[in-house]
């Protein structure tokens, strides 16, 4: 719910694609953490990943205002260099001998947040995942009631904010940073790729059935709270991972909810065509 | 060292097997790659390279095998599916294409997880090998392998070759390939399709995530070096093909490494170095162009100020100490100096003493610039008819600027003029 409420303003941004590649340039960051305090600490490994995502979105500007390369592809050479540097980094620590250990190696760190979801619903880390997943999403509440009306005016009208003298750069770092926490904390509990899904489907699906900001993020808080509901049930019933119904569920949603506006535009024709 | 030559040798059929594998699938994704970059798609091979996953899952549920065949295809299906709603998106409702690319990566992918994961509790015995699909594993390539991956990719550079003006065209001007009565439908099909094949087959060496890095990566190096497609495609293969290689190479000799990841290493190193330092095109090659330019016009101004200084003297050699002449002209003190020693260096300034004076080929630069500032400033006045108190500012930036041939036509465009709009005479050499 919480990754729903940023992902509402992230795509009004058009910044969707930046989600998934902070989330996949935390890795080498969280590798480091790891490697260099030896602990999975929760707030070490938080600095660690923040670090590296601040890096990525650094990185990219880098490549596209300095460099010239196109959006596009700075984001897409950024993210995969990172993500490759934390896959190389696992691989040195952990010392395999035999290559071909290799692959359940990545296959266990993919599942790692999948199980501890498992767990999660049983009664191990039920209160430590709940607890941090409830806590951020007090946290965005309040950044978001906040800043909402900076955060409105900077989305939707970068040049008429800055003709107000608000510093849109302040706005956009102060918004990217929650973005990349938000990653980080819900790596643990969805796992990298997927959070892009929480971000990005539920706020999409609002978009095509409002125009009105407010009523566009309420709709999409109510998707995601159906969507994390409906996968958990489906999960169950698969027997398969949490994150990936989650998201199979909240695709569901957005082909609902396409098919219904294609159906209420055709309708509309036919109306004008009857009127006529 | 003697291992470096052991896998150079190719002696190992696991090695060349490996290494001509990897460098096949780079080659092949590097060469797709270039029109999804020169596209602005490049993002769109990240989702598709997510989107082959519940393609793979549902091929292998369906027919309970792991033939690389078989799951091709379904990943061929899901690919194609995943493209298709991209575009559908993208059309037919009012998101933009970043987020449907978003969108559809991550519900595909998470579909592709839920099934996996089902198939994994499921437990039907031989699933283990599956999640090569999502890190890759080029070190587990058989000769069978080897032989597809090599028939795709003789498959891909004869598509490309073959059609390779509609393929240009289309991708430099959609418009214009439909305006001149090009299948542009039917273009976009085959690039839509031989992207997904390269990406179906590329996730076997790199996995799902890196294989985005394969698609893009090489075609920003190689678009540093070259504005012509024909050189970019063939830079992007050997880019993509010299990483794949060492790749291969550094998990040979130190086989706790991981060859998908190091591919990827390699390629962002020389993409990175390339953007860098290009000639031309790279960052730093730029940037030294925009100080030379700006050193440019500190000298010019300087020598300006002294012109103008020895006018008022009616011709005699002026002497000026350098604050003299500071105080003409607002410049910072480090560029300042920097730019007295700049002139000096080139014989345009001759230090006397304290005192600064123009050399005689000062001279000759000094007129050439205030030449082309008036020059520039009656060009506006008589043709573009502006005010008289408007073209100094547009003379001052231009008088840097235009080029001997430009000069040349200038001043017979103006029928030779002897005098500016200020009334102050045009400077002229001999």
């Amino acid at each position: 719910m919480t990754c729903a409420l940023l992902g509402s303003f992230l795509l009004l941004r058009k910044m969707a694609m930046l989600g998934d590649a902070i989330s996949h340039a935390v890795l080498p960051g969280i590798v480091l953490a790891f490697m260099i305090s030896g602990s999975r600490d929760n707030i070490i490994i938080l600095i660690g990943a923040s670090l590296a995502g601040l890096l990525v979105t650094l990185l990219i500007e880098l490549l596209h205002k300095k460099v010239h390369l196109q959006e596009d592809a700075s984001i897409g050479i950024s993210f995969t260099w990172l993500f490759a540097i934390g896959v190389i980094l696992i691989s040195a620590y952990t010392e395999q001998v035999d290559l071909d250990q290799d692959c359940v190696l990545y296959g266990e760190i993919a599942y790692i947040p999948f199980d501890l979801l498992y767990f999660s619903k049983g009664e191990l880390y039920f209160p430590r995942a709940t607890l941090i997943s409830g806590s951020l999403f007090l946290v965005s509440l309040l950044f978001l009631v906040f800043a909402y009306k900076g955060l409105k005016i900077t989305s939707f009208n970068s040049d008429y904010a800055k003709s107000l003298g608000i510093s849109t750069l302040a706005w956009h770092l102060v918004f990217m940073s929650m973005v990349s926490i938000t990653t980080v904390l819900s790596f643990e509990i969805v796992g990298a790729i997927l959070i892009v899904a929480l971000l990005v489907v539920p706020p999409a699906t609002a978009y095509l059935l409002t125009k009105r900001l407010k009523q566009m993020l309420l709709l999409a808080v109510l998707f995601a709270f159906l969507s994390a509901l409906g996968g958990y049930y489906l999960a169950v019933m698969l027997n398969a991972s949490i994150a990936g119904a989650m998201v199979t569920v909240a695709g569901i949603f957005f082909l609902l909810a396409l098919i219904f506006t294609r159906l209420q535009r055709r309708l509309l024709k036919v109306d004008a065509f009857l009127d006529k | 060292m003697h291992d470096i030559l052991a896998f150079f040798s190719f002696s190992d059929p696991t090695v060349r097997i490996v290494s001509l594998g990897t460098v096949f699938l780079a080659m092949s994704a590097s060469v797709v790659g270039t029109f999804a970059f020169l596209r602005k798609r490049a993002l769109v091979g990240d989702a598709i390279a997510h989107a082959i996953l519940p393609g793979i899952a549902i091929a292998f549920m369906l027919s309970g095998t792991k033939n690389p065949l078989v799951l091709m295809l379904g990943a061929l299906v899901s690919g194609w599916l995943a493209t298709w709603a991209m575009e559908y998106i993208t059309e037919k409702t009012k998101l933009s294409s970043d987020t449907a690319v978003a969108l559809v990566l991550s519900v595909f992918f998470g579909i592709g997880i839920m099934l996996l994961t089902h198939i994994q509790h499921s437990g039907s015995g031989n699933q283990s090998g599956l999640d090569q699909y999502l890190f890759g594993k080029a070190a587990g390539m058989t000769s069978q392998d080897l032989w597809t991956y090599s028939a795709v990719a003789v498959l891909l550079l004869l598509v490309v070759l073959g059609l390779y003006k509609e393929l240009k065209v289309y991708t430099f001007n959609p418009d214009f390939a439909a305006a001149s009565g090009l299948p542009v439908k039917s273009i976009r099909r085959v690039l839509n399709l031989v992207t997904v094949l390269a990406i179906a087959i590329g996730i076997q060496s790199v996995g799902v995530v890196l294989m985005a890095a394969l698609l893009i990566t090489p075609a920003a190096a190689a678009r540093a070096w070259t504005s012509s497609l024909k050189v970019m495609l063939f830079l992007a293969a050997l880019v993509g093909g010299i990483s794949g290689l060492s790749g291969s190479l550094i998990s040979y000799l130190s086989p706790a490494m991981p060859t998908g990841p190091w591919i990827v290493m390699t390629l962002s190193i020389i993409t990175l170095l390339s953007l860098f330092f290009a000639p031309k095109r790279g960052a730093l090659s730029r940037l030294l162009k925009q100080r030379r330019h700006s050193q440019k016009i500190v000298n010019e101004n300087l020598l300006k100020v002294f012109y103008k200084l020895s006018i008022e003297k009616e011709g005699e050699q002026l002497e000026l100490s350098q604050s003299e002449l500071q105080a003409e002209r607002a410049i910072n003190k480090a560029d300042f100096s920097a730019a007295i020693k700049r002139l000096k260096r080139k014989n345009w300034l001759l230090a006397e003493g304290e005192k600064l004076k123009l050399s005689s080929i000062g001279v000759v630069e000094a007129k050439r610039v205030v030449r082309l500032h008036r020059l520039w400033e009656m060009y506006l006045s008589q043709r573009l008819n502006l005010k008289e108190d408007h073209i100094h500012p547009n003379a001052e930036s231009m008088e840097h600027i235009i080029s001997p041939e430009l000069e040349a036509l200038l001043v017979k465009e103006l029928d030779f003029p002897t005098q500016d709009p200020h009334n102050s005479p045009i400077p002229y050499t001999n």
